[in-house]
Protein backbone atom coordinates (compact mmCIF):
# COMPACT_ATOMS: atom_id res chain seq x y z
CA UNK A 1 0.00 0.00 0.00
CA UNK A 2 2.78 2.46 0.96
CA UNK A 3 4.61 2.17 -2.37
CA UNK A 4 1.41 2.77 -4.36
CA UNK A 5 0.66 5.88 -2.27
CA UNK A 6 4.24 7.10 -2.78
CA UNK A 7 3.97 6.76 -6.58
CA UNK A 8 0.66 8.63 -6.73
CA UNK A 9 2.17 11.30 -4.45
CA UNK A 10 5.19 11.77 -6.71
CA UNK A 11 2.92 11.98 -9.79
CA UNK A 12 0.73 14.51 -8.02
CA UNK A 13 3.67 16.74 -7.06
CA UNK A 14 5.22 16.57 -10.54
CA UNK A 15 1.95 17.16 -12.41
CA UNK A 16 0.96 20.07 -10.13
CA UNK A 17 4.29 21.86 -10.62
CA UNK A 18 4.27 21.03 -14.34
CA UNK A 19 0.85 22.69 -14.65
CA UNK A 20 2.31 25.92 -13.31
CA UNK A 21 1.96 25.81 -9.50
CA UNK A 22 4.76 26.74 -7.09
CA UNK A 23 6.26 23.73 -5.28
CA UNK A 24 4.75 24.69 -1.91
CA UNK A 25 1.16 24.58 -3.23
CA UNK A 26 0.94 20.81 -3.90
CA UNK A 27 2.89 20.33 -0.65
CA UNK A 28 0.40 22.43 1.35
CA UNK A 29 -2.48 20.52 -0.28
CA UNK A 30 -0.91 17.17 0.64
CA UNK A 31 -0.28 18.13 4.28
CA UNK A 32 -3.53 20.02 4.97
CA UNK A 33 -6.08 18.29 2.72
CA UNK A 34 -4.53 14.79 2.50
CA UNK A 35 -7.11 13.40 0.04
CA UNK A 36 -5.59 12.51 -3.33
CA UNK A 37 -8.63 12.64 -5.61
CA UNK A 38 -9.66 16.11 -4.45
CA UNK A 39 -6.09 17.40 -4.74
CA UNK A 40 -5.90 16.19 -8.36
CA UNK A 41 -9.29 17.80 -8.94
CA UNK A 42 -8.38 21.34 -7.81
CA UNK A 43 -5.06 21.22 -9.67
CA UNK A 44 -6.71 19.81 -12.83
CA UNK A 45 -9.52 22.37 -12.91
CA UNK A 46 -7.17 25.28 -12.24
CA UNK A 47 -4.71 24.01 -14.88
CA UNK A 48 -7.57 23.87 -17.41
CA UNK A 49 -8.21 27.56 -16.74
CA UNK A 50 -11.22 27.03 -14.47
CA UNK A 51 -12.25 29.22 -11.57
CA UNK A 52 -11.11 28.53 -8.00
CA UNK A 53 -14.69 28.46 -6.70
CA UNK A 54 -15.71 25.64 -9.06
CA UNK A 55 -12.44 23.81 -8.30
CA UNK A 56 -12.83 23.99 -4.50
CA UNK A 57 -16.56 23.20 -4.63
CA UNK A 58 -15.93 20.10 -6.75
CA UNK A 59 -13.15 18.96 -4.41
CA UNK A 60 -15.34 19.45 -1.32
CA UNK A 61 -18.18 17.44 -2.89
CA UNK A 62 -15.62 14.74 -3.60
CA UNK A 63 -14.53 14.71 0.05
CA UNK A 64 -18.05 14.45 1.49
CA UNK A 65 -17.52 10.68 1.34
CA UNK A 66 -15.15 10.97 4.33
CA UNK A 67 -18.12 11.55 6.64
CA UNK A 68 -19.37 7.93 6.53
CA UNK A 69 -15.75 6.79 7.03
CA UNK A 70 -15.71 8.29 10.51
CA UNK A 71 -19.16 6.90 11.25
CA UNK A 72 -17.98 3.43 10.28
CA UNK A 73 -14.88 3.27 12.49
CA UNK A 74 -15.48 6.12 14.99
CA UNK A 75 -14.48 4.39 18.27
CA UNK A 76 -11.44 2.75 16.67
CA UNK A 77 -9.67 6.12 16.71
CA UNK A 78 -9.57 6.10 20.52
CA UNK A 79 -11.35 7.80 23.42
CA UNK A 80 -9.16 10.85 24.02
CA UNK A 81 -9.74 14.23 22.42
CA UNK A 82 -6.25 14.30 20.89
CA UNK A 83 -6.70 10.83 19.36
CA UNK A 84 -9.97 11.97 17.78
CA UNK A 85 -8.55 15.25 16.48
CA UNK A 86 -5.47 13.65 14.93
CA UNK A 87 -7.18 10.40 13.92
CA UNK A 88 -9.90 12.24 11.99
CA UNK A 89 -7.27 13.74 9.69
CA UNK A 90 -5.95 10.24 8.94
CA UNK A 91 -9.33 8.91 7.71
CA UNK A 92 -8.54 8.08 4.07
CA UNK A 93 -9.87 5.40 1.72
CA UNK A 94 -6.93 3.04 2.35
CA UNK A 95 -6.63 3.30 6.16
CA UNK A 96 -10.41 2.91 6.58
CA UNK A 97 -10.65 -0.10 4.26
CA UNK A 98 -7.85 -2.00 6.02
CA UNK A 99 -9.15 -1.07 9.48
CA UNK A 100 -12.68 -2.25 8.69
CA UNK A 101 -11.27 -5.60 7.54
CA UNK A 102 -10.13 -6.33 11.15
CA UNK A 103 -12.62 -8.15 13.41
CA UNK A 104 -10.84 -7.55 16.71
CA UNK A 105 -11.18 -3.88 17.85
CA UNK A 106 -7.76 -3.82 19.55
CA UNK A 107 -6.11 -5.06 16.39
CA UNK A 108 -8.20 -2.68 14.26
CA UNK A 109 -6.93 0.26 16.35
CA UNK A 110 -3.32 -0.90 15.94
CA UNK A 111 -3.81 -1.26 12.17
CA UNK A 112 -5.38 2.20 11.86
CA UNK A 113 -2.67 3.93 13.92
CA UNK A 114 0.03 2.19 11.91
CA UNK A 115 -1.40 2.71 8.39
CA UNK A 116 -2.77 6.25 8.86
CA UNK A 117 0.51 7.91 9.91
CA UNK A 118 2.51 5.78 7.43
CA UNK A 119 0.28 6.89 4.54
CA UNK A 120 0.54 10.52 5.68
CA UNK A 121 4.34 10.50 5.73
CA UNK A 122 4.71 8.59 2.44
CA UNK A 123 2.14 10.78 0.65
CA UNK A 124 3.83 14.01 1.71
CA UNK A 125 7.39 12.89 1.05
CA UNK A 126 6.22 11.68 -2.39
CA UNK A 127 4.58 15.03 -3.13
CA UNK A 128 7.72 17.03 -2.26
CA UNK A 129 9.95 14.70 -4.31
CA UNK A 130 7.56 14.98 -7.28
CA UNK A 131 7.28 18.75 -6.97
CA UNK A 132 11.07 19.16 -6.96
CA UNK A 133 11.44 16.78 -9.94
CA UNK A 134 8.66 18.62 -11.78
CA UNK A 135 10.62 21.87 -11.58
CA UNK A 136 13.42 20.35 -13.65
CA UNK A 137 11.09 19.42 -16.51
CA UNK A 138 10.56 22.24 -18.97
CA UNK A 139 7.99 21.68 -21.76
CA UNK A 140 5.61 19.29 -20.02
CA UNK A 141 3.42 18.59 -23.07
CA UNK A 142 6.47 17.27 -24.96
CA UNK A 143 6.86 14.70 -22.16
CA UNK A 144 3.16 13.81 -22.32
CA UNK A 145 2.59 14.85 -18.70
CA UNK A 146 -0.88 16.13 -19.61
CA UNK A 147 -1.79 12.50 -20.41
CA UNK A 148 -0.27 11.24 -17.14
CA UNK A 149 -2.84 13.14 -15.04
CA UNK A 150 -6.08 11.69 -16.51
CA UNK A 151 -4.46 8.25 -16.81
CA UNK A 152 -3.52 8.31 -13.11
CA UNK A 153 -7.07 9.29 -12.13
CA UNK A 154 -8.56 6.65 -14.43
CA UNK A 155 -6.43 3.95 -12.77
CA UNK A 156 -7.69 5.15 -9.36
CA UNK A 157 -11.42 5.09 -10.21
CA UNK A 158 -11.45 1.95 -12.39
CA UNK A 159 -12.20 -0.51 -9.52
CA UNK A 160 -15.31 1.51 -8.50
CA UNK A 161 -16.70 1.22 -12.06
CA UNK A 162 -17.25 -2.54 -11.65
CA UNK A 163 -20.56 -1.67 -9.99
CA UNK A 164 -23.19 -1.24 -12.74
CA UNK A 165 -25.07 1.67 -11.12
CA UNK A 166 -21.83 3.56 -10.44
CA UNK A 167 -20.68 2.92 -14.02
CA UNK A 168 -23.96 4.11 -15.58
CA UNK A 169 -24.02 7.27 -13.44
CA UNK A 170 -20.38 7.98 -14.32
CA UNK A 171 -20.85 7.51 -18.08
CA UNK A 172 -23.94 9.74 -18.13
CA UNK A 173 -22.09 12.34 -16.02
CA UNK A 174 -19.06 12.28 -18.33
CA UNK A 175 -21.34 12.75 -21.36
CA UNK A 176 -22.97 15.78 -19.71
CA UNK A 177 -19.56 17.25 -18.85
CA UNK A 178 -18.19 16.76 -22.38
CA UNK A 179 -21.30 18.18 -24.04
CA UNK A 180 -21.22 21.35 -21.93
CA UNK A 181 -17.44 21.93 -22.00
CA UNK A 182 -17.42 24.13 -25.16
CA UNK A 183 -19.94 26.55 -23.62
CA UNK A 184 -19.01 26.84 -19.94
CA UNK A 185 -15.93 27.89 -17.95
CA UNK A 186 -13.64 25.00 -16.94
CA UNK A 187 -14.69 23.27 -13.72
CA UNK A 188 -18.42 23.90 -14.13
CA UNK A 189 -19.01 20.98 -16.57
CA UNK A 190 -17.43 18.60 -14.02
CA UNK A 191 -19.93 19.80 -11.39
CA UNK A 192 -22.82 19.37 -13.87
CA UNK A 193 -21.71 15.74 -14.27
CA UNK A 194 -23.44 15.13 -10.92
CA UNK A 195 -26.63 15.08 -13.03
CA UNK A 196 -25.56 11.52 -13.87
CA UNK A 197 -26.66 10.59 -10.33
CA UNK A 198 -30.29 10.41 -11.57
CA UNK A 199 -29.33 6.83 -12.48
CA UNK A 200 -29.46 6.05 -8.74
CA UNK A 201 -33.14 7.02 -8.35
CA UNK A 202 -34.60 3.54 -8.81
CA UNK A 203 -33.90 1.48 -5.65
CA UNK A 204 -30.91 -0.85 -6.05
CA UNK A 205 -31.43 -4.58 -6.48
CA UNK A 206 -30.19 -6.52 -3.48
CA UNK A 207 -26.91 -7.59 -5.11
CA UNK A 208 -26.15 -4.05 -6.35
CA UNK A 209 -25.66 -2.32 -3.00
CA UNK A 210 -21.99 -1.37 -2.75
CA UNK A 211 -20.17 -2.93 0.21
CA UNK B 1 -4.25 28.61 -6.74
CA UNK B 2 -4.25 30.73 -3.62
CA UNK B 3 -3.50 29.96 0.02
CA UNK B 4 -7.13 30.92 0.83
CA UNK B 5 -8.49 28.27 -1.56
CA UNK B 6 -6.16 25.65 -0.05
CA UNK B 7 -7.22 26.57 3.50
CA UNK B 8 -10.95 26.50 2.65
CA UNK B 9 -10.59 23.07 1.05
CA UNK B 10 -8.52 21.83 4.01
CA UNK B 11 -11.02 23.13 6.60
CA UNK B 12 -14.02 21.70 4.74
CA UNK B 13 -12.39 18.31 4.28
CA UNK B 14 -11.38 18.16 7.95
CA UNK B 15 -14.95 19.06 8.96
CA UNK B 16 -16.30 16.06 6.98
CA UNK B 17 -13.72 13.79 8.61
CA UNK B 18 -14.23 15.03 12.18
CA UNK B 19 -18.04 14.98 11.88
CA UNK B 20 -18.15 11.21 11.32
CA UNK B 21 -16.92 10.02 14.75
CA UNK B 22 -18.90 12.79 16.54
CA UNK B 23 -22.12 11.88 14.73
CA UNK B 24 -21.56 8.22 15.49
CA UNK B 25 -21.08 8.86 19.22
CA UNK B 26 -24.28 10.91 19.29
CA UNK B 27 -26.33 8.30 17.43
CA UNK B 28 -25.07 5.47 19.65
CA UNK B 29 -25.99 7.48 22.75
CA UNK B 30 -29.46 8.27 21.40
CA UNK B 31 -30.04 4.60 20.54
CA UNK B 32 -28.98 3.57 24.05
CA UNK B 33 -31.43 6.08 25.56
CA UNK B 34 -34.24 4.58 23.48
CA UNK B 35 -33.12 1.14 24.62
CA UNK B 36 -32.25 0.06 21.06
CA UNK B 37 -29.13 -1.82 20.10
CA UNK B 38 -26.20 0.57 19.61
CA UNK B 39 -26.29 1.40 15.92
CA UNK B 40 -24.80 4.31 14.03
CA UNK B 41 -25.25 4.15 10.31
CA UNK B 42 -26.38 6.59 7.67
CA UNK B 43 -29.15 5.32 5.42
CA UNK B 44 -27.49 3.00 2.83
CA UNK B 45 -28.94 5.03 -0.05
CA UNK B 46 -27.22 8.19 1.28
CA UNK B 47 -23.89 6.38 1.61
CA UNK B 48 -24.30 5.04 -1.94
CA UNK B 49 -25.08 8.56 -3.18
CA UNK B 50 -21.94 10.05 -1.57
CA UNK B 51 -19.52 7.40 -2.82
CA UNK B 52 -21.06 7.36 -6.31
CA UNK B 53 -20.92 11.17 -6.51
CA UNK B 54 -17.17 10.98 -5.85
CA UNK B 55 -16.67 8.51 -8.71
CA UNK B 56 -18.92 10.52 -11.07
CA UNK B 57 -16.89 13.68 -10.43
CA UNK B 58 -13.57 11.92 -11.00
CA UNK B 59 -14.71 10.19 -14.21
CA UNK B 60 -16.02 13.53 -15.56
CA UNK B 61 -12.65 15.08 -14.73
CA UNK B 62 -10.87 12.24 -16.57
CA UNK B 63 -13.14 12.64 -19.62
CA UNK B 64 -12.82 16.41 -19.89
CA UNK B 65 -9.07 16.52 -19.26
CA UNK B 66 -8.41 13.63 -21.69
CA UNK B 67 -10.61 14.81 -24.56
CA UNK B 68 -10.70 18.60 -24.37
CA UNK B 69 -8.15 21.38 -24.12
CA UNK B 70 -9.23 24.98 -23.48
CA UNK B 71 -12.85 24.19 -24.37
CA UNK B 72 -12.31 22.40 -27.68
CA UNK B 73 -11.20 18.95 -28.90
CA UNK B 74 -7.73 18.06 -27.59
CA UNK B 75 -6.40 16.27 -30.70
CA UNK B 76 -5.22 12.68 -31.03
CA UNK B 77 -2.04 12.32 -28.95
CA UNK B 78 -3.53 13.18 -25.54
CA UNK B 79 -6.61 10.87 -25.69
CA UNK B 80 -4.50 8.10 -27.23
CA UNK B 81 -2.04 8.29 -24.33
CA UNK B 82 -4.83 8.22 -21.73
CA UNK B 83 -6.51 5.30 -23.53
CA UNK B 84 -3.24 3.33 -23.52
CA UNK B 85 -2.90 3.96 -19.78
CA UNK B 86 -6.56 3.02 -19.21
CA UNK B 87 -6.18 -0.31 -21.01
CA UNK B 88 -3.09 -1.12 -18.93
CA UNK B 89 -4.90 -0.17 -15.70
CA UNK B 90 -7.80 -2.42 -16.73
CA UNK B 91 -5.29 -5.27 -17.31
CA UNK B 92 -4.08 -4.63 -13.74
CA UNK B 93 -0.69 -3.18 -14.68
CA UNK B 94 1.16 -1.45 -11.80
CA UNK B 95 0.24 2.20 -11.30
CA UNK B 96 3.70 3.51 -12.28
CA UNK B 97 3.52 1.62 -15.60
CA UNK B 98 0.08 3.10 -16.34
CA UNK B 99 1.27 6.66 -15.78
CA UNK B 100 4.56 6.30 -17.64
CA UNK B 101 3.05 4.54 -20.68
CA UNK B 102 0.27 7.16 -20.95
CA UNK B 103 2.83 9.96 -20.96
CA UNK B 104 5.18 8.09 -23.33
CA UNK B 105 2.44 7.36 -25.90
CA UNK B 106 1.29 11.01 -25.94
CA UNK B 107 4.89 12.27 -26.14
CA UNK B 108 5.81 9.73 -28.86
CA UNK B 109 2.83 10.65 -31.05
CA UNK B 110 3.67 14.35 -30.73
CA UNK B 111 7.27 13.60 -31.68
CA UNK B 112 5.89 11.99 -34.88
CA UNK B 113 3.91 15.15 -35.60
CA UNK B 114 0.48 13.87 -34.50
CA UNK B 115 -1.45 16.80 -32.91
Amino acid sequence: MASAIAVVGVSFGAIAVASGLDWWMPTALSVLVFAGGSQFMVVGVVAAGGGLVAAVLGALLLNARHLPFGMAIGEILGKGRLARLVGSHLLIDESVAFTMAQKDPVRARAVFWFLGPTAFVVWNVGTVVGALAGQVIGDTDAFGLDAAFPAALLALVLPALKNRRVRDASLLGAAIALATTPFLPAGVPVLLALGGLVVLIPAPERDEVPA
Amino acid sequence: MTITAILILAAGTYAFRAAGPLLRARMVKAAARRGDAATAELPPRLTELMSTAATVLLVALVATSALTDAGSFAGIALPAGVLAGGVLAWRKAPFVVVVIVAAAVAAGLRLLGVP
